[in-house]
């Protein structure tokens, strides 16, 4: 510890310094970094082994593995920051699989400049979200560009999970006459994002819905194991997901706008912002698909968990070779719910 | 959402898709086009066409703001931006719409033009403010919807003396392109189109009111209904066109009670008369030189006038070869006429304007997927 003391003499100053071109250079600077932000924080058997790469033994079983970058603006937003969104982002992509995740590593890219007061939060943030989940980062990595080549942090964590024996979920595995179920409302995150962005501003009482779901999927495939397809609508919302099941399971869907269980402020916002609510990203929701005779129990697993209070069955999988998905409208019509085309809003995750 | 669902109830469409159904006369057909975008966009969104009889139809008009603009005059906001360096503000809409040279917006952006999306007039101004040593245009665009704003805009910055600031004045008028389309030689000799009536604008009508339209229903004899952008307001509307045509009438109603009188925004119009004036002609895409169908920024407000500050050089972009976009915009086609629709032509890549915007008729059929509704049904039958 005093060895400790007499390497780094005077502490970072974490409430009103910035980052600077030496936290990246790989001299003292960018080590006093990692001491006192991110070991400090993370801190974990693993990570203070203290070498470039973290080692474990794999449990037996079936490894997945998954990688998320992060470019949220605004950093901070109603119900998060990019630092938990970051945890829970690739904790949900492993756990969409069915498995449990195990680890995460983060890289950042500072941008020279960059409050360290605001990255401490995130850092903060960021480790209490690891903490919550159960899923500690064991290994990472810190780049600095200059001024005007960033846009103040940019986060990209991998993640690690073992899948359990007997699970087979898979975008590809969705059958004509299983149900289609939704864990929650549509359309927090992105409503969220909206109405913190400086040209939008508009006053809300909508946080993000942000939020890591491998303990919600736990639950579930131990109630139904032979869940056919989980995924996180994130961006392009419950249309973009749907449409890629469809088109991976050379599949048709059939969805009734009713069923979709959407927040009347959402709603609202929407209304207001000329936004489709099926298209505006979910940070804390799943979509999974079922045998139809299963739909009711895994429902009621669901709506047993925290993640999935307001669960419901949305539609159904059908037969059709082109792979629409077709919803009926509140209004009684019909109309295709199609793939997202260009770009609703920019940098949401 | 108050004042919202109450026009979208499932069992009120049920009764008045009852009520059309028993009016429309099955030994004709009644042909119904709506001008605005905003009408083509909800009759899609909540499948309105599904709950009319096969005899009622919509024809799509050319009230979509950024699909009846030029590509001289997109071009033209690209040179601002790349020639003249000028922070470029537009409405998102705009950035994807296609200008000559497989060019655009969003691509001019890329390529390293200072080019932002707003949300608003004041979003513009504020950049003005906050960057004195950059000049910022405004690409303004649309109906007298998006004009009063405008005006507005275009007075705070004279008021503030905001140098740095001026507009780039695409504002278009929607009475001067409802005549033109009913002039048209396609309507009026060959009768390729047969419009019955009119579904009249909502948002348009709220600024200028219902009596600019007192004309064309008397002098082309064709009804108009002024008409609300919620569901129940186009099917109310309709109802009401086919009681006109069924009796012989062609009046000038108004559904959108709740919202348009027959003298308008009176301020709103004074505003635009203070900040504008009229163009002796102006091109639209699809409709070719429409005279007096546009406005300009007025010799008191020059100094704000981008085109006046800013020289452009005079662009002879077409539409791209194949295009149907003018014969769609006219309602003479339907986007399935169009050979280029869905095969090189998708809201991903879109090669006429019409496919672009939310409200463009091609990207409402090709997003809510009527024409594929359509081939389903027809592979069933």
């Amino acid at each position: 510890m005093n060895a400790m003391e007499k390497r780094f003499p005077t502490r970072i100053n974490f409430r009103r310094g910035q980052v600077d071109m030496t936290h990246g250079s790989g001299g003292r600077a960018m080590a006093q970094l990692i001491e006192e932000l991110f070991i400090k924080h993370f801190d974990n058997e693993l990570l203070r082994q203290g070498n470039d790469q973290a080692l474990f033994t794999p449990p037996t079983g079936r490894l997945v593995m998954s990688t998320d970058g992060h470019v949220v603006s605004p950093l901070f937003f109603p119900g998060g920051d990019i630092g938990s969104l970051s945890v829970h982002g690739t904790i949900n992509d492993v756990a969409m699989s069915g498995a449990r995740p195990l680890y995460l590593s983060a890289g950042f890219i500072l941008e020279e400049g960059f409050p360290l007061a605001d990255l401490e939060r995130i850092v903060v943030s960021m480790a209490e979200a690891s903490r919550q989940a159960g899923v500690p980062v064991v290994t990472g990595d810190t780049k600095v560009v200059e001024r005007g080549k960033g846009d103040g942090v940019f986060i990209t964590t991998t993640g690690v999970g073992v899948v359990p024996d007997g699970l087979d979920i898979s975008g590809a595995n969705a059958k004509p006459g299983d149900a289609i179920l939704v864990s929650g409302p549509v359309g927090d995150h992105g409503v969220a994002i909206m109405s913190s962005r400086e040209n939008l501003a508009f006053e809300t009482a909508i946080v993000s819905d942000s939020a890591a779901l491998h303990g919600l999927i736990a639950d579930m495939v131990a109630a139904v194991p032979d869940i056919h397809a989980l995924r996180d609508p994130t961006r392009g919302g419950l249309a973009a997901t749907l449409n890629e099941i469809a088109y991976q399971s050379r599949v048709g869907m059939r969805l009734d706008e009713d069923d979709i269980p959407l927040r009347p402020e959402v709603d609202a916002a929407c209304e207001l912002l000329g936004l489709d609510p099926l298209y505006v990203a979910n940070e804390g929701k799943l979509v999974a698909i079922c045998p139809r005779d299963k739909a009711e129990a895994l429902l009621a697993v669901m709506q047993a968990h925290e993640h999935g209070r307001e669960a419901a069955i949305i539609g159904e999988v059908i037969e059709d070779d082109m792979g629409f998905v077709t919803m009926e409208t509140g209004f009684g019509g019909t109309r295709i719910v199609d793939w997202l085309a260009g770009e609703q809003l920019p940098r949401i995750c | 959402m108050k004042y919202v669902a109450e026009f979208r109830q499932k069992d009120i469409a049920r009764k008045l898709a009852s009520d059309i159904a028993r009016a429309a006369d099955t030994e004709r057909s009644y042909n119904i086009m709506e001008f605005c975008g905003g009408h083509t966009h909800a009759i899609f969104r909540y499948g309105v066409q599904d709950l009319m009889p096969d005899n009622v139809k919509f024809v799509h008009g050319p009230g979509c703001p950024v699909c009846v603009l030029p590509i001289p005059r997109i071009d033209a906001a690209i040179e601002l931006a790349e020639r003249h360096d000028v922070i470029l503000c537009t409405y998102g809409d705009m950035m994807r719409v296609p200008a000559s040279k497989k060019n655009s917006l969003i691509k001019a952006k890329a390529a390293g033009a200072d080019i932002r999306m707003v949300y608003s007039t004041q979003d513009a101004l504020q950049i003005a403010r906050d960057t004195p040593d950059r000049e910022v245009v405004f690409f303004a665009i649309g109906f007298e919807t998006t004009t009063p704003p405008t005006a507005v805009a275009i007075k705070v910055a004279a008021a503030e003396n905001l140098k740095n600031f001026s507009v780039f004045c695409n504002h278009v008028l929607t009475p001067a392109a409802i005549q033109h389309i009913l002039q048209s030689p396609e309507l009026r000799e060959l009768g390729q189109v047969s419009i019955d009536g009119f579904l009249g604008p909502s948002h348009v009508s709220s600024i200028i009111g219902s009596a600019p339209y007192d004309f064309f229903a008397e002098e082309f004899q064709k009804p108009v209904v002024i008409a609300g952008f919620e569901p129940l307001d186009v099917m109310q509307s309709a109802l009401m066109l086919i009681r006109q045509v069924n009796e012989g009438r062609f009046e000038v109603e108004n559904e959108y009670t709740r919202v348009v009188t027959p003298e308008g925004n009176e301020k709103a119009k004074d505003l635009m008369a203070e900040v504008f004036e009229l163009r002796k002609s102006f091109e639209w895409r699809g409709l070719g030189e429409v005279p007096y169908s546009a406005l300009r920024i007025s010799d008191a407000y020059a100094e704000w006038d981008a085109e006046k500050r800013f020289e452009t050089t005079e662009s002879t972009g077409t539409d791209v070869k194949g295009c149907e976009c003018p014969a769609i915009l006219r309602g003479v086609k339907k986007p399935t006429d169009c050979k280029l629709f869905g095969t090189v032509c998708t809201p991903d890549n879109p090669q006429g304007s019409c496919m672009v915007s939310s409200e463009g008729s091609c990207a409402a059929y090709w997003s809510f997927g009527r024409f594929r509704m359509d081939r389903v049904k027809e592979a069933a039958e």
